[in-house]
């Protein structure tokens, strides 16, 4: 049996310009209706005139290994990829927003048609063997999805030397986003 | 878990049956200037989304948000849908629905009675963007003038490094900023400009561990990147550019066997800056000595690899392409003159040009006051609109360009156009000029029309096709069918071939391609060009000298400054911040802000604020508030107010292109502030008529 993929991303935010072309490239590969998005940037400014420090962030879905959206979902709407990946079925969520209370990183929003939606990391276009729409339009080669099960050495090769900062693994959730300060 | 898969797979399985319909189109974005190369994705006749060519050299597969969400544009809601003629219907004027034949022949009507009864030249093209290529054409076999936007944008650098290196920067940038060791930006906002290849390039450099220096009023995204950020006082640049000039030749760190054998007027450029010492430049521009000198000898130790950006929009003081100077003969002593990192000079695809014939007119040919424009100066145009000197100017056909915000000066923008007999708007949505037309002819967007090949100076030669995606939505044409019906109005029947198809492939025949070709692959290319000098080679540069001129034999000979030379900027009235602008990464200009998609990700320009100044003037964050200007004039908008560290406190920053005021952009209307509104004072470059625009000054009023 092939060996099973664990999906990760990996953000270098010192190349990310905060341009945003990763939530619209999202919003139109998914079909994310006005007003909502799977991905977006924050900003944050620290420090005091004239000695600043800027980040910049683009986040999304963790795709959490030991995901609060899946445990507290009544329907088994959201559940494990199988490749690493969190995903929702939309046919059998029933809006009830328990995995939007659930979710610390504030991933999710309601889709007008009633469901549960969010970051699926493309996963249509990963069966097609393409990278997520945000790691392919992105212009400063900031995104990086990479297989933490795979042996080609990426994630390694891209964190080797770097802080690597993680979000809220207090709460236990072994999220999969790896931001590279 | 297995049945939520089986599912998942059934859903998905669905989908690709309906994605069947689906067809991609390569084809060159319009969204900003920049023309990279972009695959649109049609399914069921829709656009519904829009990447990066792989093949395309300024893409390379990735894209901005603005290009990717330039269908936002093609479906926009409020575009120019059939030809419009103003009337007058009793007593109150108002457009009309009219045909292309009638509004075609009224417009060329009134060009040819204006051009008998005023002669050649009364005629003027202000255009902006590459669309306008055949209405180029026209004019030149017309004998009417057309200008481009070059005095408000990038002049000024092409025409300082004309003059220094005997070629200018062109666009895209001939910098190599992915290879810079050691990058310095002076008031360019990389990563806000979202030039897609400039920001990958900027991202590279960072990535290749590039050491950046931004210096800038406001804490800029490249500001965030910097190890060191020079919040310099607004109008000083000159100083502290003269002050590193002074250091690299008085400590000896330039590149001594370079300027040696490539350059002429070292010492009397030593001689012009005498006066730049570290301790009088820190007194003019806030920087403390220590950085200037410090900057200095890490440029010294970078040399060939160490970059000043040139910048894009240089268009601020009017000593713009003085400064401009100061920054080319810097770059000139680093020798980084076609070395890694540096300056350099690309080449085009070059597919030949077809002869078109060109319109005699004697005496009426335009030559600028300024000497050394090397385009024609809208605002010069402008002048001579009001002033009828030395000819009158009496129709305007004004193409993809919105004045009222763009040049300035707004009442003298209104002041020409009251002078005008006849004027006719090219564009694709309503724009505040559009209002002021007889004719309005909508054109089709980029995504439903051929353009010219895009056969540009690049690092990559290649020549790129913008081709229509999907059928015209509405009764709208191409810039070449308007080109086209208005040069048989006029009497050209054999400027154009009968469609754009024949003229397209008759150009690529020359190439040995063909429109089939092109239209497939959407880009032909040639290998990149081994740009960097060789060891043996002697250069040789288009100046009078040959060589690059440190001091200018022709800036002398006209009786300008041969070194450039420190003017003190003006002062800020008591009570007043100067007012800076630039760009956002989701937005070109005003062109976008009524595109939905865009909106979404940037709906509104806010007012930076510094804290300090905040409190002051006892400011809210999120309050909105009007401006008033040093000449008592009134933005049109409310502008909401956002405090900042990341601003000095002397000076407000909002992005440009917000504060529409025509009712019909439903999505821009009357979001944000336009600069435009309140940039009433220009200050023009008396070497080729660039209109500063930043010695304006505001101050808050909560009242309407």
């Amino acid at each position: 049996m092939a060996r099973k993929r664990k999906y990760a991303m990996i953000i270098d935010t010192k190349r990310c310009v905060g341009c945003s072309a990763c939530v619209y490239a999202c919003k139109s590969e998914n079909n994310v209706p006005e007003g909502f998005c799977r991905d977006w940037i924050v900003q944050r400014i620290e420090g005091d005139y004239p000695k600043l420090t800027m980040l910049n962030r683009s986040e999304r879905c963790q795709h959490c290994e030991n995901a609060p959206c899946v445990s507290n979902c009544p329907t088994t709407a959201s559940h494990y990829g199988g490749d690493g990946t969190v995903q929702i079925e939309p046919d059998l969520c029933t809006g009830c927003k328990a995995c939007i209370a659930a979710c610390p990183y504030d991933a999710r929003y309601i889709h007008p048609e009633g469901y549960a939606d969010k970051c699926s990391f493309c996963q249509h276009r990963l069966k097609q063997g393409l990278k997520p729409a945000c790691v392919t339009v992105c212009p400063t080669k900031t995104l990086h999805l990479v297989d933490l099960n795979s042996n080609d050495g990426e994630a390694e090769k891209l964190m080797r030397g770097r802080e690597v900062v993680q979000d809220k693994v207090h709460a236990g959730t072994m999220p999969k986003l790896f931001w590279l300060m | 878990m297995a049945g939520g898969s089986l599912s998942f797979n059934q859903h998905k399985s669905l989908k690709a049956a309906q994605t069947s319909e689906e067809k991609v189109v390569p084809t060159l974005c319009e969204l900003c200037f920049w023309r990279c190369g972009v695959n649109a994705h049609v399914r069921d006749g829709k656009v519904y989304k829009i990447t990066g060519q792989e093949q395309h050299p300024l893409s390379n597969g990735r894209l901005c948000p603005r290009g990717t969400g330039g269908h936002g544009l093609l479906y926009d809601p409020n575009r120019l849908k059939h030809p419009l003629i103003r009337e007058k219907v009793n007593g109150k004027e108002m457009f009309r629905k009219a045909d292309w034949e009638e509004a075609i022949t009224l417009v060329a009507d009134n060009f040819m009675r204006i051009r008998e009864e005023y002669g050649h030249g009364s005629v003027v093209t202000f255009t902006h963007g590459f669309g306008a290529s055949f209405l180029k054409i026209l004019c030149a076999s017309c004998g009417m003038i057309s200008a481009p936007s070059y005095a408000q944008c990038r002049g000024p650098r092409e025409d300082a490094f004309k003059l220094t290196f005997g070629h200018s920067v062109g666009s895209p940038e001939a910098l190599d900023i992915k290879n810079s060791q050691y990058l310095v930006l002076i008031g360019t906002h990389l990563g806000e400009n979202m030039h897609n290849t400039a920001v990958q390039d900027f991202a590279d450099a960072i990535g290749n561990g590039c050491r950046i220096v931004v210096v800038d009023p406001r804490f800029s995204t490249a500001a965030g990147k910097a190890e060191r950020w020079l919040p310099i006082r607004p109008g000083t640049d000159m100083a502290l550019l003269r002050a590193w000039i002074r250091i690299l030749i008085e400590e000896e760190l330039y590149d001594r066997p370079f300027v040696e054998e490539n350059t002429v007027g070292l010492e009397e450029v030593r001689e012009g800056v005498q006066d730049a010492t570290p301790e009088n430049t820190a007194a003019l521009t806030g920087i403390a000595a220590e950085d200037i000198i410090a900057v200095a000898r890490d440029l010294g130790r970078y040399k060939n690899h160490a970059l000043i950006h040139p910048g894009r929009r240089v268009t601020w003081y009017g000593d713009d392409t003085q400064r401009e100077r100061a920054i080319a003969i810097l770059n000139a002593l680093l020798g980084n003159y076609r070395r890694p990192g540096g300056l350099f000079k690309q080449n085009k695809y070059g597919v030949p040009k077809p002869k078109f014939p060109i319109a005699i007119v004697g005496e009426r040919k335009f030559v600028s006051r300024y000497p050394f424009a090397s385009s024609v100066p809208a605002s010069e145009i402008l002048q001579q609109t009001i002033t009828s000197d030395p000819w009158p100017v009496k129709g305007w056909m004004v193409y993809g360009t919105n004045m009222i915000h763009s040049l300035g000066n707004q009442a003298q923008t209104i002041e020409a156009l009251n002078q005008l007999e006849f004027m006719v708007a090219i564009d694709v949505l309503p724009m505040e000029i559009t209002s002021y037309a007889d004719v309005i002819l909508p054109e089709h967007t980029y995504l439903e029309r051929y353009d010219d090949l895009d056969d540009r100076s690049f690092r990559v030669p290649y020549v790129g096709l913008r081709q229509p995606v999907v059928p015209p939505l509405y009764d709208t044409k191409s810039g070449y069918e308007i080109a086209k019906m208005l040069s048989e109005k006029m009497g050209k029947f054999d400027l154009f071939p009968d469609d754009v198809e024949t003229y397209l492939d008759g150009r690529l025949r020359e190439v040995n391609s063909s429109l089939a070709e092109i239209k497939e692959k959407g880009v032909l290319k040639k290998p990149e060009m081994d740009f960097y000098r060789k060891p043996w080679e002697s250069l040789k540069f288009r100046t009078p000298s040959g060589k690059i001129e440190l001091a200018s034999s022709k800036l002398k000979a006209s009786g300008f400054d041969a070194v450039p030379r420190y003017t003190p900027p003006q002062e800020n009235p008591p009570g007043y911040f100067r007012l800076l602008f630039g760009r956002a990464p989701m937005h070109t200009f005003g062109r976008t802000a009524n595109n939905r998609f865009l909106g979404e990700l940037m709906p509104e320009n806010e007012l930076w604020v510094n804290e300090i100044t905040g409190k002051d003037m006892k400011l809210k964050p999120g309050e909105y508030v009007y401006l008033i200007n040093q000449d008592g004039v009134k933005s049109k908008t409310p502008i909401k107010i956002r405090l900042t560290q990341r601003i000095r406190p002397d000076s407000v920053y909002m992005v440009h292109g917000f504060g529409h005021t025509h009712p019909e952009l439903e999505q821009a209307f009357g979001r944000g502030a336009s600069d435009a509104d309140l940039i009433t004072h220009l200050d023009i470059d008396p070497i080729m008529g660039a209109t500063g625009m930043q010695n304006n000054f505001v101050t808050f009023t909560r009242k309407a």
